[in-house]
């Protein structure tokens, strides 16, 4: 009984702040004041469906999508280097990734605009050596690699917590067996990792989709997505009928990609079970 | 325990309710502690004097609260909302006629503001304030292009120059939809403040145009003081301040307002209505017309007077160059933004679409 308490300041926390902001947004969405007042509406879904809105939204979702793919790429085999039993050092190295989460992210991501100017530090190392420049600030290569940066720790982790959590007698077994190390890794590894994938791709795609940040600092304003789109609405146009349409889209994209992913995690696991 | 936690969820939400309609009070009441006055001033960033407030702040036995803000949409948005309580704001020509608009501002009572006899003539009878009741100037500008010397041949004289595809990626547009979309239509030839589709359609190809012509590097807000000081690319679109500032880092970078015209502004002071200091905000808009402080402001910052003794104190040289102190003929085609109301949508949109490309 008494310990239920100790929920509370959470509980009185998550009202304010995610329940009650989600209910307004829910409101404004489907609201709009003209001269007489405020009056039920669809008009701001109806707005978003034009080709225009519907680009960006792609746009978005196709960025986020090929980021999450390269930090799982990046990701997974600096996950399995880290639970592996040989590698000593892991402490040290994951401190190296952990580290920099220790500062700010947006410090982070400005400091790729120097490094990454047509002068800028790795341009003027390049050319030391004689080497052809890089050119890619402004570019999607830049989004991209900045969402890499900044959220690879968010897919290093989630792999890396389930891989130490994998019984190594499996492993033994399935090499007992006969099964080479790529069969192993098929056949145990991989299938018992699932769920720390799906995390790790949940937690990615998620802030990677709804970056305004990184897309204006590192994609220098040629590029609208669907963050950038909605913080317009809010700060420059005052919409916040339209601005909270877009976010309901959004949170309802986010909704199904989650439910995606549980989806398959519990198809995974039924799997494993019966195996 | 059920009902405790109903209990308590109704008091979150009134204390959360409560909490929003409060903003607007919370302050004032502060304020009101003891016999000081707590004055709140609202202006851009990078805006004022070094000790100008601490100086007004001893004279006058006021506490001064600053804040600023980065755009004058934001500085709307949040007065706007509710969420603040200011005296006095220092927005731009149009946003002043909106704020006039929509009640947001008080009349002044000039006898409190003597001062304003110095403001230049060529600063009163503005559209966005014609009778002169609602807002006192406080600096001005243009909008043109920087360049750098060592890296264009060219004459450049027109905005047809950012439109050059001799120049890949060596343009840094501004990020700012009203800016931009502006100098394309005074490019065409159309008024920056047109509202007819087809004009605004033909400055939309325009800039796609020009974004597939590959001549822009990217569309950027403040660090373009620091890439262009850096020579990051040979053009950008600026405000005439930001380009005194940059001269004097970079001698290599000249600025001129194209002959097509550009856009011409005015940032005034003007005073909230939701103040209960109006004699305050006054005596602190006197203050910034005061000669020696409106001087040691404009000296500051780069950015150019409307009073006409501080000009006077300027060294020749900031008074000859056309970033600072344009003449009448150099900004003859020049013109001040009116509010566009619901255009402001119709500009998005077209931002949108340049973006999306």
């Amino acid at each position: 009984m008494n310990r239920k308490w100790v929920s509370y300041p959470y509980l009185i926390w998550m009202i304010i702040f995610i329940v009650i902001p989600s209910f307004l947004i829910l409101f404004y969405a489907f609201t709009a004041r003209d001269g007489q007042g405020i009056r039920f509406t669809l008009d701001n879904f109806y707005k978003f469906c034009e080709p225009i809105y519907i680009s960006v939204l792609l746009k978005s979702l196709g960025l986020a999508l090929f980021s999450t793919f390269v930090c799982l790429v990046v990701g997974y085999p600096v996950a399995m280097i880290l639970a592996s039993k040989q590698f000593s050092k892991s402490a040290t190295l994951s401190m190296l990734f952990i580290i920099p989460m220790w500062m700010n992210f947006l410090l982070r991501t400005y400091s790729w605009l120097t490094l990454l100017e047509k002068n800028g530090i790795i341009n003027s190392i390049l050319s030391f050596f004689n080497l052809p420049k890089i050119d890619i600030l402004y570019t999607d290569a830049a989004v991209v690699l900045g969402m890499v940066y900044n959220f690879l720790p968010f897919m290093i982790l989630p792999i890396y917590t389930v891989l130490m959590k994998i019984d190594g007698k499996l492993v033994e077994a399935a090499q007992d067996l006969g099964g080479n190390s790529m069969t192993v890794f098929r056949r145990i590894t991989l299938p018992l990792s699932i769920p720390g994938v799906m995390s790790g791709i949940t937690m990615v795609f998620m802030p990677a989709v709804t970056t305004f940040v990184i897309s204006k600092l590192l994609g220098g304003g040629q590029y609208t997505l669907i963050g950038n789109f909605i913080e317009r609405q809010f700060i420059q146009l005052s919409d916040w009928n339209f601005g909270s349409a877009i976010s309901m889209i959004m949170m309802i994209f986010i909704l199904i990609s989650i439910w995606i992913m549980s989806k398959f995690d519990e198809d995974k696991g039924g799997g494993a079970a019966l195996w | 325990m059920k009902r405790f936690l109903s209990k308590l969820l109704v008091l979150a939400v009134v204390l959360s309710t409560a909490a929003l309609a409060g903003c607007g009070t919370a302050g004032s009441t502060a304020g009101g502690s003891g016999d000081k006055v707590t004055l709140k001033v609202y202006n851009w960033g990078d805006y004022i004097g070094e000790d100008v407030i601490e100086k007004f702040e001893k004279q006058y036995n006021i506490d001064v609260v600053y804040d600023t803000f980065s755009d004058n949409e934001v500085m709307h948005t949040k007065l706007k909302s509710g969420g603040a309580d200011y005296d006095v704001a220092i927005p731009s020509d149009y946003m002043i006629r909106r704020m006039i608009d929509e009640g947001m501002v008080k009349k002044l009572d000039f006898n409190n503001i003597p001062n304003y006899k110095y403001i230049d003539q060529k600063f009163r009878d503005l559209a966005f304030d014609p009778t002169n009741e609602y807002s006192v100037p406080y600096m001005w500008g243009t909008v043109g292009i920087i360049y750098n010397k060592t890296m264009v041949t060219d004459q450049v004289d027109s905005w047809n120059i950012l439109w050059n595809d001799k120049y890949k990626k060596q343009v840094f547009m501004l990020d700012s939809q009203r800016d931009s979309i502006g100098i394309t239509l005074k490019k065409l030839g159309f008024s920056l403040n047109t509202k007819k589709t087809e004009e605004l359609e033909k400055a939309k190809q325009e800039l796609i145009k020009q974004k597939q012509l590959g001549v822009v590097q990217s569309y950027v807000g403040d660090e373009v003081k620091d890439k262009m000081i850096m020579g990051e690319a040979a053009f950008a679109v600026v405000w005439s301040g930001d380009a005194v500032f940059m001269k004097r880092e970079n001698p290599d970078l000249e600025y001129v307002i194209p002959k097509e015209g550009s856009n011409l502004w005015v940032d005034s002071m003007v005073v909230l209505n939701s103040t209960k200091h109006q004699k305050e905000a006054e005596q602190f808009i006197n203050f910034m017309c005061e000669t020696d402080i409106a001087f040691e402001n404009a000296d500051y910052i780069g950015y150019s007077t409307p009073h006409s003794e501080a000009k006077k104190k300027m060294s020749p040289d900031l008074l000859n160059d056309i970033a600072a102190y344009p003449t009448d003929e150099q900004t003859k085609n020049c013109e001040v933004f009116e509010d566009l109301a619901g255009s402001i949508k119709e500009y998005d949109r077209i931002w949108t679409e340049i973006s999306a490309e």
